[in-house]
Formats: structure tokens, C-alpha cells, sequence
């Protein structure tokens, strides 16, 4: 599923906005969890899962094409982890064969 | 540390659209739960900028109870992954904070 299609099955779910406003909502929600990820703040969805930052230590890479080693800093990436109702959900699908 | 939540993103809507306090609320909740719904039914759901949610399917394997040491096989079981795109990528890591993540 992408986002367009997400977009469309939530318009389908529901009877005040029109597509064009859900559109809007989705993108906005997107954009603030990017933004607190960005701001080194976590996301917390009760049974969805959360989202945190994981810090990689600065290390010595090389140029894949020159093959001449270069330092690289150490940053963040974002982590998620799914919580309970989701991994019990995905891997109910697993013991329903689908 | 401050995190985050549904109630947050809900008030965020209600600001910055002008949805109504409970359409907001419905907004956010459908959200995660379109999602859920996806992953359940084995399909990957993609959402470009942020990330993309893949499914793994990992064969049982052998484990052990902890305390007793005691020979446990783990069942064969289905994970959710988050492959986080190029854009959140790049917008995180310039993330400098002095605060400390774990």
C-alpha cells in the first residue's frame, strides 16, 4: 500500500472530510513525526509501536568506487519498534496462512 | 523525555486544518489503523518521505529460557520491519541533540 492508496482507504472509512482534507491530515501527521524524529524526540503509538533515534558511532568508511578510506561522523537513524497489538496482528496473519 | 503521541497529532489536525476535535481524533486513530490492517493481511505499506513497513518471515529457530537454561525452540513467526527513507534519513541525521538516546 502506498500513501496515495492509504489516503483512499481512509476517505473510504469515514463520512465528514472529503479526500482532499484527508489528503491534507495524512500528510501533516507525516510531517509532524518526521519533524519530532528530527528534533530528537521519540513517537509513542500504544499498540502500534514507537519510534526513536539510534546513535551509530563515528567510524572509518571507504569510497566504494576509489576505495580510499574516509571518516565518518557518528549520527542518528531512526528506529521503530512495533508494538504488542501489531506483532501479535502480523504474525496472526502468518497462523491464518495469508 | 517528551514524547510524541496520538493526542499530540490530533491537536496538531484540530490547529493546523481546522478539523473538528473528534474528526481529528478519528483521523489519527483510522491512520495507524490502516496501516495495522495492511500489515496484518502480509501487505507492505510504503509511505514515501518517511519510511517504508516490510514483513519478514523468519523460520523457528532455537532458543532458550533465560532463567532456566532450559532448550526452547522459538516458532516460525512474521516481523514488522521500518526501512526509513532517504528524507527522514537526511533530516535525522543532522540531529545533534545533547540529550541522551538510548
Amino acid at each position: 500500500m502506498t500513501k496515495s492508496e492509504l489516503i483512499e482507504s481512509i476517505a473510504a472509512k469515514q463520512a465528514q472530510l472529503s479526500a482532499k482534507d484527508v489528503e491534507l491530515a495524512v500528510k501533516t501527521i507525516l510531517e509532524h513525526m518526521s519533524q519530532s524524529l528530527a528534533d530528537g524526540e521519540r513517537i509513542e503509538i500504544r499498540g502500534f509501536g514507537s519510534f526513536s533515534l539510534h546513535y551509530r558511532e563515528p567510524r572509518r568508511g571507504r569510497n566504494p568506487k576509489t576505495g580510499d578510506a574516509v571518516e565518518l561522523t557518528g549520527k542518528y537513524v531512526p528506529h521503530f519498534k512495533p508494538g504488542k497489538e501489531l506483532r501479535e496482528r502480523v504474525n496472526q496473519g502468518l497462523q491464518m496462512g495469508l | 523525555m517528551a514524547a510524541l503521541t496520538k493526542s499530540e497529532m490530533a491537536e496538531r489536525l484540530f490547529e493546523e486544518l481546522g478539523l473538528n476535535k473528534r474528526e481529528a481524533k478519528e483521523i489519527v486513530e483510522l491512520f495507524f489503523e490502516e496501516i495495522r490492517s495492511c500489515l496484518e493481511n502480509n501487505e507492505q505499506v510504503k509511505l514515501s518521505g518517511f519510511g517504508n513497513f516490510d514483513l519478514r518471515d523468519k523460520s523457528q529457530r532455537p532458543g532458550r529460557n533465560p532463567k532456566t537454561g532450559e532448550e526452547i525452540p522459538i516458532s516460525a513467526r512474521r516481523v514488522v520491519t521500518f526501512r526509513p527513507g532517504q528524507k527522514l534519513k537526511a533530516r535525522v541525521e543532522e540531529y545533534a541533540g545533547t540529550e541522551q538516546q538510548q
